[in-house]
């Protein structure tokens, strides 16, 4: 393969990855006046964020299938909504099942079905979840800039530093002791604390495992609730379903980066990058052509950006090793049914179908699901996150039909005895369990796909398979996310920058990490 | 055992552990009058030696000294007092297939040994020990050092603070990135980053979750191998080794130092409560209703049973009872005492070797110690347990008869409350039984040899030594309970909410082991809040 290039670059900026962050960082760059091209292999944009088709006449958001932590600023900014984004539900809520126990809306707005269950809990709620929200939003500035350096000289990363403990030291005396306390803490300890009901507490763990591989017990589990809950309050429409699924949220993206003047190819599969003079200068794609730039932007995953794109013999072998060692490995699957009717969970509130279910009946349950990953083996008591999304919007599947959407855990990336002879198992034994919340569900069941981490590796390109391209613990947080060297969107190669979500703050459609690398970029160039 | 005066003193302290004691030299040295208040007939805690078979002594409890500080050793001249530390050669863990892994502390001996299992891990364990003496020389000077309160404006805070700042900021910009990423992770993952043998894995994974209620995939747990590995790096003084008589020649050797300062120690008095007059502590009432009092009462017992035990929740700001309350103290370790009638032949050993002085292990992959850890998630001892089994007795003759040898088994885990009921003798020796036959897989003539076995679970640590769930630190050690956490956050500094009352124990920073820092650095409180310097 040659690597030669020659001439002027022909963009000052491409993107690798035309996912909702690659896009929203070409839509900020092309704003700022430079020329982008966003390269996209897949033959639509959008990456995890899409929709399509999965039975005949049955649309779904394939990987995400919900849309709560892009920042209101940035939906303001990319002008998302003159761009055709449409919510079909906001703020939709959250209810706790169970196979043997009436469903619990666990939201603090509906604390009567509480109440009657505990009274303490009911009463402790509110206070809980707004002292997490008052933590969440000190740490909100922290998720939107990009991580300071540590030990530097430089003034910029002081003055960082000074912010975040400013941010942190104006909770005043009793928040701030408590974030310092629950933020490594495991989230069983912090919810024991607080509720008594084993059902509202295996709800209220839910969110702080989902996406991770890591069970309530385990230490730091506080950590990716309150980053959530961080991102949820800048959005500002608390759990929502776009129209369209997911796939409209990256349309509109797409429309945004186009309308800056961006260019977007699709079905363009990028090979390598190429390196002159140890910079980026461009990248070469899969049809051998090649395409010069000044700079190349990856929302690729760290391990496909430098393993596979670029290659190993340009970094140093420590830089090697610690993208080698990168926890990238999914635990998270995902369920699409194709329903001839809409189910009926035993119990259920007929308007709670608008929101979603949280099948995760007591935190003991949860790690015992999370036991079976750490030997690679499935849970055979799953942990779901059920949403029916054509109760909110009936253009997604036939008319009287449905599509029901899980994301089911915990499933990981190597199992032994390997997904391909063990998928179909495991989706039976997912709808064997809402099946017992959902009696009759099996029946009504049209057409079914599981989405394995194997499968969301080769369909995403993904490497591991998962969604946050990058474990998010506390050692893959922030300041050491994805490694430290990258920490802060710009690589050890000059003129080559990540925007995924293997970057800091994470996945989960949030945008900021497109946002972010943007700004990196620009201020480099500054 | 000296019997102390009654009348005013000024500081009691209540309990006789290693950090009590550590506080009274201390405050001894300084001038003070103090009194040392013990519930058991014998002093000493967790590091005792008691004679509880014919001929043989045991360390029932603590049974390695590899973390007393050495700035305690030598200021409190405890070698003067008696105390003798002779360090171990290495260790070994014997697989389940027959082969084994031996450690010694001759370095290029070790590399060969590591090199049979995996060369490029031998090449690793190279990176992996200057990474690790990185760290350790990182942490080391914060020992003994009282943690600031983050939240506060005080000058001693906030020049406590910029000193850790500055601390943090010599080690350089990659090197705080790793110190970041290592007390964050988990220690499968950290050890994931240097080696690929299970068994050598297994073997260094072991000290991560001794005491914890953790597993080796539980992310904080490298940071716990570091607790553990202190000791080990500290050279010729204070390396990882046995104190001659057992572990209480420690605890007796403190005490022999503090008397020597004029202090006094009165055991078998246990302490029913503290007195609070005026919002001020004022003494101790004993079981026996005699009232003792103090300028000032010190407790070296956990915090639970300090504030919620003995002491009246009315002299105590409601919010730091319930943060007592949510402290966590899991029972997660037992531990057997076993005499034998002579050595146990373990066959995976070679004849000769060094190893069968140090500590020995059967754990050979971090599977099995994780799986070991769920078993006690529900409730139940390991099926397959982490053990640390020495005998010392082949080293200190003083231990067992000649030719017969005292043989210490730590068990990890082992649960304080069992899922099927309350602990009771049948489920005790079932327990013991379980650990007993781990061994005897290893070695065929173990049982033969057994003349008596103590089995102690957590709920009998818990009755005999006072440590609530009978966990070894006073306290979880989880990010939540580290440093300015430790044991409640704005009451890191050894200060109780009460004036005059101070706390020394293992639940307070740097935590547990026989480590003697948190007693030293509570006796620095008392001394700088008297206005007496250091």
């Amino acid at each position: 393969m040659t690597r030669a290039c020659t001439g002027a670059p022909s963009y000052d900026c491409i993107v690798i990855g035309g996912g909702h962050n690659g896009l929203v960082c070409a839509a900020y760059l092309a704003r700022s006046g430079r020329s982008v091209l966003v390269l996209e292999a897949a033959s639509q944009v959008g990456g995890a964020a899409i929709t399509r088709e999965f039975a005949p006449g049955f649309k779904v958001s394939a990987c995400a299938h919900l849309l709560h932590l892009m920042p209101g600023s940035l939906i303001r900014d990319l002008d998302l909504e003159a761009r055709g984004l449409r919510l079909a539900a906001t703020h939709m809520p959250s209810t706790a099942i169970a196979p043997d126990s009436p469903p619990l809306p666990i939201d603090a707005r509906d604390a009567a079905l509480l109440a009657a269950r505990s009274a303490a809990d009911a009463a402790a709620l509110p206070a809980y979840r707004a002292r997490l929200r008052r933590l969440a939003e000190a740490l909100y500035p922290v998720l939107d800039t990009a991580p300071p350096r540590l030990g530097t000289d430089s003034w910029q990363d002081r003055s960082a530093w000074l912010r975040i403990g400013w941010r942190i030291r104006r909770l005043g005396r009793r928040d701030m002791r408590e974030l310092l306390r629950i933020g490594g803490m495991c989230v069983q300890d912090l919810l024991d604390e607080h509720f008594e009901t084993p059902l509202l507490k295996g709800a209220l763990g839910f969110d702080a495992v989902l996406g991770t591989s890591a069970g309530p017990r385990s230490p730091g589990s506080v950590f990716p609730l309150l980053y959530r809950m961080a991102a949820e309050v800048q959005g500002g429409s608390a759990l929502a379903q776009p129209v369209g699924g997911l796939g409209a949220l990256s349309d509109s993206l797409a429309r945004a980066a186009l309308a800056a003047g961006a260019a977007i190819r699709t079905g363009a599969t990028v090979e390598r990058i190429m390196v002159r003079d140890d910079r980026a200068a461009g990248v070469i794609l899969t049809d051998g052509e090649q395409i010069s730039a000044a700079n190349v932007i990856s929302n690729a995953d760290p391990k496909t950006t430098f393993l596979q794109l670029l290659g190993g013999e340009y970094l140093d072998t420590g830089f090697v090793r610690r993208i080698a060692h990168l926890r990238a490995r999914g635990v998270t699957a995902k369920l699409h049914l194709a329903l001839n009717r809409l189910p009926q969970f035993t119990g259920l509130a007929p308007d709670a179908l608008v929101g979603r279910l949280l099948l995760a009946p007591s935190l003991d349950y949860v790690e015992r699901a999370f036991n079976h990953a750490k030997y690679g083996e499935f849970s055979p008591a799953p942990i779901v996150e059920i949403t029916v999304p054509t109760v909110n919007d009936a253009s997604l599947a036939p008319a009287g039909r449905h599509v029901l959407s899980a994301v089911v855990q915990y499933a990981p990336y190597e199992l032994a005895g390997g997904w391909q002879h063990e998928r179909a198992r495991f989706a039976e034994l997912v709808i064997d369990a809402l099946e017992r919340c959902a009696p009759g569900l099996r029946h009504s069941v049209e057409a079914l796909e599981l989405l394995s981490p194997p499968d969301i590796e080769r369909e995403f390109r993904i490497s591991g398979g998962h969604w946050h391209h990058a474990e998010l613990a506390l050692d893959q947080f922030f300041i050491v996310r994805p490694v430290p060297g990258a920490a802060q969107y710009c690589t050890p190669i000059g003129g080559l920058y990540l925007c995924g979500a293997g970057s800091h703050p994470g996945g989960g459609v949030m945008g900021i990490a497109g946002r972010n690398a943007a700004r990196a970029l620009m201020r480099e160039a500054a | 055992m000296v019997s102390g005066g009654s009348g005013r003193h000024d500081a009691i302290i209540v309990g006789a552990g290693h950090n009590g004691l550590v506080a009274a030299c201390y405050l001894a040295r300084a001038g003070l009058d103090v009194l040392v208040l013990e519930r058991n007939p014998y002093i000493g805690g967790a590091a005792v030696s008691r004679r509880l078979y014919d001929g043989f002594t045991y360390s029932n409890c603590s049974y390695v000294c590899s973390l007393l500080r050495t700035e305690i050793i030598r200021e409190l001249d405890l070698p003067g007092y008696g105390l003798q530390i002779i360090p171990y050669e290495g260790g070994c863990t014997m697989m389940r297939d027959g082969g084994h892994l031996a450690l010694y502390d001759n370095h290029d001996a070790l590399r060969r040994e590591i090199a049979r299992h995996s060369k490029r891990d031998a090449e690793s364990y190279e990176r992996y020990l200057r990474d690790m003496l990185r760290q350790c020389r990182f942490i080391k000077p914060l020992l003994l050092r009282e943690p600031p309160d983050p939240t506060s404006f005080k000058p001693r805070d906030i020049m406590e603070l910029l000193y850790l700042g500055k601390h943090f900021h010599r080690l350089g910009e990659q090197r705080m990135y790793d110190t970041v990423r290592f007390w964050t992770m988990s220690c499968a993952d950290f050890l994931d980053e240097y080696f690929e043998s299970e068994i050598v894995k297994a073997h260094l994974a072991g000290s991560s979750i001794i005491g914890t209620a953790l597993g080796p995939r539980s992310p904080g747990t490298a940071y716990v191998l570091l607790h553990h590995y202190m000791g080990n790096i500290d050279g010729a003084v204070g390396a990882w080794g046995f104190a001659r008589g057992g572990m209480g020649a420690v605890t007796q050797a403190l005490a022999a130092s503090f008397q020597a300062s004029g202090g006094s120690i009165r055991s078998g008095a246990p302490v029913d409560r503290i007195l609070v007059r005026n919002g001020r502590a004022s003494g101790v009432v004993l079981d026996n209703g005699e009232e003792l009092q103090a300028r000032i009462v010190v407790s070296n017992l956990d915090v639970r049973r300090t504030f919620l035990e003995i002491m009246d929740a009315n002299d105590l700001p409601p919010e730091f009872v319930s943060q007592v309350r949510n402290f966590k103290i899991r029972g997660s370790s037992g531990k057997l005492n076993i005499a034998l009638d002579g050595l146990p032949h373990f066959p995976a050993i070679p004849h000769g070797s060094p190893s069968i002085r140090g500590d020995l292990h059967v754990t050979d992959s971090i599977e099995m110690l994780e799986r070991a850890y769920d078993d006690w998630k529900e409730g139940r001892w390991s099926r397959a347990p982490y053990i640390d089994m020495l005998m010392p007795s082949q080293i200190d003759p003083t231990l067992a008869p000649a030719g017969k040898h005292y043989m210490s088994v730590f068990v990890q885990y082992c649960p304080y409350k069992l899922a099927d009921g309350a602990w009771d003798a049948a489920k005790r020796q079932a327990f013991g039984r379980t650990v007993i036959d781990t061994i005897a897989e290893h070695s065929p003539d173990f049982k033969d040899l057994i003349l008596h076995a103590e089995i102690r679970t957590p709920w009998d640590l818990e009755n005999e030594v006072g440590l609530t769930e009978g966990n070894i630190f006073q306290g979880e050690l989880t990010f939540d309970q580290l440093l300015f956490n430790r044991p409640i956050p704005g009451y890191a500094q050894y200060r109780a909410p009460v004036r005059g009352m101070y706390m020394c124990g293992s639940s307070t920073h740097p935590g547990g082991g026989v480590m003697g820092a948190p007693g030293a650095n509570a006796a620095g409180a008392i001394l700088r809040d008297l206005g007496r310097a250091h």
